[in-house]
């Protein structure tokens, strides 16, 4: 048994720094890379691009970036887990097979991993009794049923632990949550199982710390920003785990940014809800239970991690479109900056009420002066110069395209030293509404399929 | 004595569909009893004011020198939904720093 194992990881998100991965491979020893795409809005997206071209609905970046360090990962035998298969896990999976036979490597194996994707079996299981009720609103999903665009499992690593024992040197998963793609390897490496609560919570906590990449290691550091080195060099995070169930958050050494209790603590709160009750397809993790040690110079270890016993449903994901909205701004500038920005904005609200135009919100904000902290901000004597911007929201495409027509006119027919609307007029955009639900753990099955070259 | 809670915490925020939810962290040990003390879902709720819709929530993690706030209906809806700019209430954070309290300890 190799101990500790050392998993890094390569991606926080769909758009994450791209050079990341190959620095985790290249810069120092690590065992697996694991790489987080998938943001609810990016299942929506994904089933869209699936819809016009049955090929695609994956990152398809993904592709060439495993390309890239696909030698150096066969060379120093690390192993790739990542959820950028999105609605479309198979296609991905054929896209970077034939990548690596360009490459002409040979005895690859690729674990996919399907079934989290039910937009084709709702009626199917609504017909069995499974409601769907929102989680937020208690709502039947029949109010939304007509209009759902996609509707995803969250899966967590058991599916991966699967593939990785049936040999897989990459696995590609749909929907999985971005914690269980760090916890597989562990539990694959030593043999966890239900039950080993605490050290599968501690597992799951590593992998939240993770799933950010660079938040853990000194970006969007909030406790002293300037204090970090080298982020143009930054190190994402890698966890050292051990068998036990401790860990130890770290970064390869010559590598920019920082891992102190401090840059830790922060990636750990971050988008949490009820810390005692972090609730995954493993188990229940207790953030409350975590003990943090300084270990060295970017080193800090974990320890203490409780668990409670997994729930028998799986969350479940879906969206729906839910009408549009257009954002645009203007620029102003001195004399009068800050009055220019609010008489263009009285004018442009009064035109749309002459046109007759209805909204089910209209928001204005002034970048510059409150435009994040609102009334909480005092406002500055002088202002040199300020960005308005303004947006609309409506179920009509009509009137949301309308509203779109009524910003560039503002600069010949409105305040004056007026500028920055370089962009064209603003497009309507559809609104992406999320659905949450559960679903009985039984009911669904995750598949997993082994190709090979 | 008065201080601003930037000088003895630091935050994160992030979002969870309509609910911005901010990590807020004890500089140092002895400044987590203040936080938990001073820093309690109703001054949270009423700093914000018109900012948040709904319900503030606390959650303390003493082990951390944290608490963790959930701020129900704070984003505009969220998602692609929002028309705001911080439509993920990632600068949430930074704006409760700007909590200013009275305190009878010293720091």
């Amino acid at each position: 048994m190799k101990e500790p194992i050392r998993i890094a990881s390569g991606q926080g998100f769909w758009g994450d720094l791209l050079t990341a991965p190959k620095m985790q491979v290249t810069k120092g020893p690590v065992d697996y890379l694991v790489m987080d795409y998938l943001a609810e809005v990016t299942m929506s997206i994904m089933q869209k691009q699936k819809k016009r071209d049955p090929s695609l609905g994956y990152a398809k970046d993904l592709v060439p970036l495993i390309a890239d360090i696909l030698p150096d990962c066969i060379d120093r035998n690390v192993k790739i887990i990542t959820n950028g298969g999105g609605v479309n896990p198979q296609a991905c999976a054929e896209a970077i097979l034939a990548s690596a036979r360009e490459l002409g490597i040979k005895g690859l194996k690729i674990g996919v991993v399907t079934g989290d994707d039910i937009l084709e079996r709702m009626d199917e299981f609504r017909s069995q009794g499974i409601e769907f009720r929102n989680m937020e609103t208690g709502e039947d999903v029949g109010v939304i049923a007509d209009k759902i665009s996609s509707a995803n499992v969250y899966f967590g690593a058991f599916p991966i632990v699967d593939a990785l024992q049936q040999g897989a040197d990459i696995v590609i998963t749909g929907r999985t949550t971005d914690t269980g793609l760090t916890l597989a390897p562990m539990i694959y490496e030593y043999g966890w199982k239900e039950g080993d609560w605490d050290k599968l919570a501690a597992g799951t906590i590593a992998g939240h710390i993770m799933e950010c990449g660079g938040q853990a290691t000194g970006g969007n550091f909030s406790a002293d920003w300037k204090s970090v080195p080298e982020l143009e060099n930054i190190g994402f995070p890698i966890t050292e785990a051990y068998a036990d169930g401790s860990i130890v958050i770290t970064k390869h050494e010559g590598t920019g940014g920082l891992v102190t209790q401090q840059t830790v603590k922060e990636q750990l709160l971050y988008e949490i809800g009820d810390p005692g009750n972090y609730i995954t397809p493993e188990t229940i993790a207790d953030f409350t239970t975590v003990q943090l040690s300084d270990d060295g110079p970017d080193r800090v270890k974990m320890t203490g991690v409780k668990g409670k016993p997994c729930t028998d449903t799986y969350k479940v994901s879906m969206s729906y479109a839910d009408g549009y909205t257009a954002v645009s701004t203007l620029t102003y500038t001195w004399p009068d900056a800050f009055e220019k920005a609010k008489a263009a904005d009285t004018i442009l609200r009064k035109r749309l009420e002459n046109l007759g135009l209805k909204f089910e919100e209209i928001r204005t904000e002034f970048v510059g002066v409150n435009a994040c902290h609102g009334h909480l901000v005092s406002m500055p004597d002088h202002i040199n110069e300020v960005v308005l911007r303004f947006g609309v929201r409506g179920k009509d495409f009509k009137m949301v395209e309308r509203f779109g027509k009524e910003i560039a006119p503002l600069i010949l027919t409105g305040p004056p030293s007026v500028t920055g609307f370089a962009g064209g007029r603003p497009k309507p955009s559809e609104v992406i509404a999320f659905w949450p639900a559960l679903m009985p753990k039984n009911a669904v099955t995750p598949n997993i399929i082994i190709e090979q070259i | 004595m008065h201080i601003r809670l930037i000088d003895i915490a630091h935050a994160r925020s992030g979002d969870k569909g309509d609910t911005a939810n901010i990590g807020l962290i004890a500089r140092e040990e002895k400044h987590y009893p203040i936080l938990k003390k001073y820093v309690t879902a109703e001054r949270v709720k009423s700093f914000f004011g018109e900012m948040v819709k709904g319900d503030v929530e606390r959650f303390e993690l003493p082990n951390l020198g944290a608490l963790n706030f959930l701020l129900h209906g704070a984003l505009g809806g969220g998602g692609t939904k929002s028309l705001m700019t911080d439509a993920q209430g990632k600068t949430f954070a930074a704006a409760l720093l700007r909590m200013e309290i009275d305190i009878e300890e010293t720091v």
